[in-house]
């Protein structure tokens, strides 16, 4: 548990960071703090491992005040990620990520063993121990900072902006990993981020900061969109946070899942045309799994790949109901696609049964 | 050319030269050794730093013959005695490193010098193991500079009779023989390149990880 208690910082100039902070980052969650730029989230976090050191209150690690140990000490206790990675361009990337441990005093040989480890479970062949910072990618060089801060199995962690720097599409991988990565090693983390989005996704609470460093709200993800705090919450947390509350909710067994009439690839004309309720049948290959939507009426001869619509998102029959939702409205035959976990096609549903579901709960549940 | 002359001559160019490489190398590695806690507290001081750097700028344009006539004063040491070559060209290569070593520092990521402080390096190891490894190539491209700058300086010393390839210039002036003149240069020219070449190779030694360029 990381505990603020009353923590201000003020710099000589007047200029408030942080204003009396009160905040409890639960043993083994993940804790956001997120907030416009100048809400002090940073400053509050570098607080924690005194990089930066507070003008008054106290932070405990685990109901030990920070403020009376060997501030190295207190951060070689602490794994740390920054945005950039901030790897060490002069050790390769086995060795980078062997830093702490190593300066715990394990031997180098050990250290690099764990090293190795580390980076394969951070998804990076171990091929790459052996080069340089420079030759990889930004997202890659990310990887290779989380491995670093985990080296030395530290009971917490702190993480400043890990995800920002990369493109939007390895950033979701990225965070997908590291949420799975999460639920294996239960660390007690804060991260800190001005994506809300990214907040509500990772986050197991998120802690809306605002400009002056005073916490606004403090709440699960789905809390901070069904009941926040105060307008500058509502704000923040965004517009289409009725739509995005959906994300929070599970839809396994509520929505009416209808079976749909399919052709596999390679069907003739004849059949699909028989087969289709309407302009639009669905195509599977052999394993069942869906491929996409053909207009029967287009098809001639068989129906080949180059028929098919793919348009459409599918949702998996234990998803939320905004992938159910989303399925629905972006199918061209209006009805969803549901799977199961192997992929499978399970049935399709339609926006009204997952609006009739959603209009049937009394309050939107959390799925957490 | 009298090739005869250098013939006869070679065991006193050896010697000139084995002089050259001694007064030139000894004040580059003291030079270095003194700039480098300058050139740090420069780095970590903004208020020192224009002063330090400015007193170093300074130096420099001291004439190295006035450097040479005054450091026995100063030193008390004889006017012949090669320890004032020695203090002298210590005195420039600070001057042209304090600026280097400091700007090394600050060359390092800024990313790269928090990760090591937020591991839990204490300010020395971070210095010793993370930001002097990293400036290496900036430290080692500003030591080529004074190494250079350092043989040809030497050569002046000629002029208070201290044993060196310099010495080959005033005996061919002297004489209005150009055989040693045209030596002493040329010595002088291919010792240049040598230390500058080593230097080159030791930084390639100590920076593996720098990216290679690839000719595309």
């Amino acid at each position: 548990m990381i505990k603020f208690e009353n923590v201000t910082k003020a710099y000589p100039d007047g200029t408030v960071a942080v204003d009396g902070l009160n905040l409890e980052a639960p043993t083994g969650k993940l804790t956001i703090l997120v907030g416009p730029s100048g809400c002090g989230k940073t400053t509050s976090l570098r607080m924690i491992n005194r990089l930066i050191e507070p003008t008054s209150g106290t932070i405990y690690l685990d109901d030990q005040p920070t403020s009376g140990m060997d501030a190295a000490l207190l951060r070689r206790r602490i794994g740390y990620v920054i945005q950039h990675a901030g790897l060490f361009p002069h050790r390769t990337i086995v060795d980078n990520v062997a830093t702490m441990p190593v300066l715990l005093g394990e031997s180098r040989q050990k250290a690099r063993m764990k090293a190795l480890e580390l980076i394969e479970r951070v998804g990076l062949p171990a091929s790459f121990a052996k080069r340089y910072p420079w030759q990889l990618s930004g997202g890659q060089q990310q990887r290779v900072g989380v491995a670093r801060a985990l080296a030395s199995d530290p009971a917490f962690m702190l993480m400043d902006e890990p995800f920002s720097a990369v493109d939007p599409v390895v950033r979701s991988q990225l965070q997908d990993e590291f949420l799975r990565l999460q639920r294996e090693i239960g660390k007690t983390i804060i991260m800190v981020t001005h994506d809300i989005d990214e907040a509500l996704k990772l986050g197991d609470q998120v802690a809306v900061m605002r400009v002056g460093g005073k916490l606004a709200q403090m709440a699960s993800p789905s809390e901070l969109l069904t009941s926040p705090a105060d307008e500058f919450v509502a704000d923040f947390v965004g517009r289409d946070r009725g739509y995005r509350s959906l994300g929070f909710t599970t839809a396994a067994g509520t929505v009416t899942v209808h079976e749909e009439a399919v052709v596999q690839l390679g069907a003739s004309a004849a059949e699909a045309q028989a087969k289709s309720a309407g302009a639009w049948v669905l195509v599977i290959d052999g394993n069942r799994k869906p491929l996409g939507w053909a207009q029967p009426e287009l098809v001639t001869g068989e129906v080949r790949r180059e028929h098919l619509n793919l348009s459409g998102t599918s949702a998996s029959s234990t998803g939320t109901m905004r992938q159910l939702l989303d399925a629905a409205l972006s199918s061209p035959s209006r009805r969803g696609v549901v799977v199961n976990e192997y992929s499978e096609l399970v049935g399709t549903v339609t926006a009204s049964d997952v609006v009739k579901a959603i209009e049937a709960e009394p309050h939107l549940e959390t799925a957490r | 050319m009298n090739f005869e002359w250098l013939g006869r001559q070679f065991d006193n160019i050896v010697f000139l030269l084995g002089w050259h490489v001694l007064l030139a190398v000894i004040p580059l590695v003291l030079g270095l050794l003194i700039a480098l806690p300058l050139g740090w507290l420069a780095h970590r001081n903004r208020r020192i730093y224009p002063v330090l750097v400015g007193v170093a700028g300074l130096l420099y344009t001291v004439p190295s013959l006035a450097l040479f006539v005054l450091l026995p004063l100063v030193l008390g040491t004889k006017i012949l005695d090669p320890l004032n070559i020695v203090a002298a060209l210590t005195i420039y290569t600070v001057a042209l490193l304090v600026r280097v070593v400091a700007d090394a520092l600050d060359s390092v990521p800024e990313d790269t010098v928090q990760a090591a402080k937020a591991m839990g390096y204490r300010g020395y190891q971070s210095l010793l193991k993370v930001e002097l490894p990293v400036g290496v190539p900036v430290i080692s491209a500003g030591l080529r500079v004074a190494a250079v700058s350092n043989v040809s300086l030497v050569s002046v010393a000629a002029l208070l009779g201290i044993p060196q390839l310099g010495s080959l210039f005033t005996q061919g002036f002297q004489l209005r023989f150009f055989t040693p003149i045209i030596a002493g240069i040329v010595l002088c020219v291919v010792l240049a390149m040598i230390l500058d070449g080593l230097i080159i190779l030791l930084n390639r030694w100590l920076t593996p990880w720098t990216p290679k360029v690839v000719a595309s």
